[in-house]
């Protein structure tokens, strides 16, 4: 069995990186952007992580705690941003935020 | 060694400290002051930057690191604070009445505002890449929330979804960038990774890191084609809020660029040296065709900020080849334009009645009839962002085209040049609809203290630079200087 070594990490997070930035690209529900978006957060997370543990070195996974922290405050805003849009239009499609040209 | 600050820590990073805690006692003021009170935390929130101002004044001689090399304290970053807090303070000088005519109680508004300045402060002076982060997520998610803060508002709402939206892609991006650097270079502060990229092979996953870094901080500032946020946003936000987006934001992304370019990449400038390059031409162009066709004052000067986002990155195209001349052309423009900027936001505010939103054009109708001086004001600051002389846009120009020439970039002065022609005709149709045609509505406008205080800073700002601007480019020359561990002119060779 091969050992598991940095590239597999780096190709695992290139393929997290990459879906999540089609899912930005091509979905149009709202919520579903955000979860793809917290999908290229993540991505990062594993470089990261990943990096550290090649290099010996905590400067990443601190790095780490502050994204899972910021991506944490970044969805309870978002949400909140959300639900507010909500209640004045019913939808959480981004087709219909026509008031102004996109 | 020991963890945590050291008490000389304390003392340099002493400006952050006061602002913080003004804005928790901004806070708390909100929650137990009775709401007949609540004109007074506006006042205190601009007592509160005035004080930072006084507190950051020695730092702006410093060139020093604290934080074990976390932060930069230098003259940059100061100049690039004092910056902010002028932002700020103009920000919440023409909110009080904006926010009254808009219905919505201020609440946490002040606070947020001074948290957008706090992490445009760490954006600044952040020489780690967790600092920069750091910094740039406290301001963006302020801004998420002040731009969908008219709850009621569809426009706010919509704008604040697509900021947030767009926002955290970027930071995405950015954050992506970042993870590539550090894992190149196996540290996350900016000198040391200068250090080793300098001194280490070509290193084949560079130029992704560049190219994801340029993308990220292109949308941050509005760059095309990362720039289809911003009129949404600019259009729907409340107009405070607008103005010190398109000036604070702005410049706060501009000194993350010079951090993060200068202090961090200098030596890979032949890759993200094109890439502004292409980007400065792109956002000049398409910035200012796109607001020749609009109707929206607020959305005409969004497109014009993109503009402005294109010559500034003129200058950071030049400080490629002249470091100092070309850093010091963006610290001076930044400063030109925030006068400008602001001045003309304040007119739209002062616009903004119970009946009418004043965001049109129309709505500029007969002003010069209705107000001499609020027109002739609007008149100022229309030819200063379109650079005519004796105006402060003009000095800004004449010195971002000079280093662009100083540089050799030619054909950047010349395109910088032409597009600055063509924007006039924007700028102008503006002062047409003041000056010539009639009035439609007849009413007064209501001048506020604070919207006083605001023409009148802005209107002196930028007559003075127009007219005498020496002290700002030896302020910006010096602040310039300390750019980088060893100075500016060592950053790059």
């Amino acid at each position: 069995m091969t050992p598991i070594t940095p590239v597999h990490y780096m190709v695992l997070s290139a393929a997290l990186f990459i879906i999540g930035v089609i899912g930005v690209m091509t979905r149009r529900n709202i919520i579903v952007i955000l979860m793809s978006i917290e999908l290229m957060l993540n991505a990062v997370n594993i470089n990261l992580v990943a990096f550290s543990n090649l290099w010996q070195n905590a400067a990443g996974q601190v790095f780490v705690i502050f994204v899972i922290c910021v991506a944490a405050a970044e969805a309870a805003v978002g949400l909140g941003i959300i639900l507010a849009f909500y209640r004045n239009k019913e939808t959480v499609n981004i087709d219909e935020m026509t008031l102004m040209r996109w | 060694m020991p963890g945590g600050l050291s008490p000389s820590d304390f003392t340099a990073l002493m400006p952050e400290f006061v602002l913080t805690g003004v804005a928790l006692l901004v806070l708390l003021a909100d929650a137990f002051l009775p709401r007949a009170r609540h004109g007074a935390i506006a006042w205190f929130s601009l007592a509160g930057l005035v004080l930072t101002a006084a507190v950051l004044v020695p730092y702006a001689g410093e060139h020093a690191t604290a934080a074990r090399g976390m932060v930069a304290v230098d003259g940059f970053g100061a100049f690039f604070k004092f910056l902010f807090l002028l932002a700020a303070a103009l920000t919440i000088l023409m909110s009080p009445r904006y926010l009254q005519v808009e219905g919505v109680r201020p609440g946490t508004y002040y606070f947020l505002v001074l948290c957008a300045t706090l992490g445009m402060m760490f954006m600044a002076s952040g020489i780690d890449l967790v600092t920069i982060f750091i910094g740039l997520e406290t301001m963006a998610i302020s801004f998420y929330i002040l731009v969908g803060f008219i709850k009621p508002n569809r426009r706010s709402n919509e704008a604040a979804v697509k900021y947030f939206l767009l926002g955290t892609f970027s930071l995405g991006l950015l954050l992506y960038g970042m993870s590539i650097l550090y894992g190149l270079t196996a540290t996350t502060n900016l000198r040391a990774i200068a250090t080793i990229l300098a001194s280490g092979e070509h290193h084949p996953w560079l130029p992704l890191a560049v190219i994801l870094l340029v993308a990220g901080v292109g949308f941050k500032i509005a760059a095309v084609p990362f720039h289809m946020w911003a009129p949404d946003v600019y259009e729907g936000a409340p107009t405070p809020i607008t103005a010190f987006l398109s000036v604070g934001s702005k410049a706060a992304s501009f000194a993350m660029l010079l951090r993060i370019f200068f202090e961090g990449l200098p030596s890979a400038n032949g890759d993200w040296g094109l890439l502004f390059y292409a980007l400065a031409v792109l956002t000049m162009t398409v910035g200012n065709i796109a607001a020749l066709t609009q109707s929206n004052v607020k959305r005409m000067l969004a497109y014009s900020s993109i503009a402005h986002a294109g010559y500034l990155l003129i200058a950071i195209v030049a400080a490629t080849r002249v470091p100092q001349t070309g850093v010091k052309a963006a610290l001076i423009y930044l400063v030109v334009y925030a006068f400008m900027q602001f001045g003309a936001f304040g007119v739209i505010t002062l616009l903004r009645r119970h009946d009418v939103i004043g965001e049109e054009l129309k709505d500029m109708s007969g002003l010069f009839q209705r107000s001499p001086l609020v027109g002739t004001a609007m008149l100022l600051f229309m030819l200063s962002l379109g650079g005519i002389p004796p105006t402060a846009g003009f000095m800004g120009k004449l010195w971002l085209f000079s280093a662009a020439i100083d540089g050799g970039y030619y054909w950047l002065a010349v395109i910088g040049v032409l597009n600055s022609a063509v924007s006039l005709y924007y700028y102008l149709r503006v002062v047409v609809f003041m000056w010539f045609k009639g009035d439609p509505t007849g009413s007064e406008l209501v001048m506020s203290p604070g919207m006083a205080i605001l023409l009148a800073i802005t209107i002196a700002g930028t007559i003075a630079i127009g007219v005498y601007p020496r002290p700002l480019f030896d302020l910006a020359d010096i602040s310039a200087r300390t750019l980088g561990a060893g100075g500016i002119t060592a950053t790059l060779r």
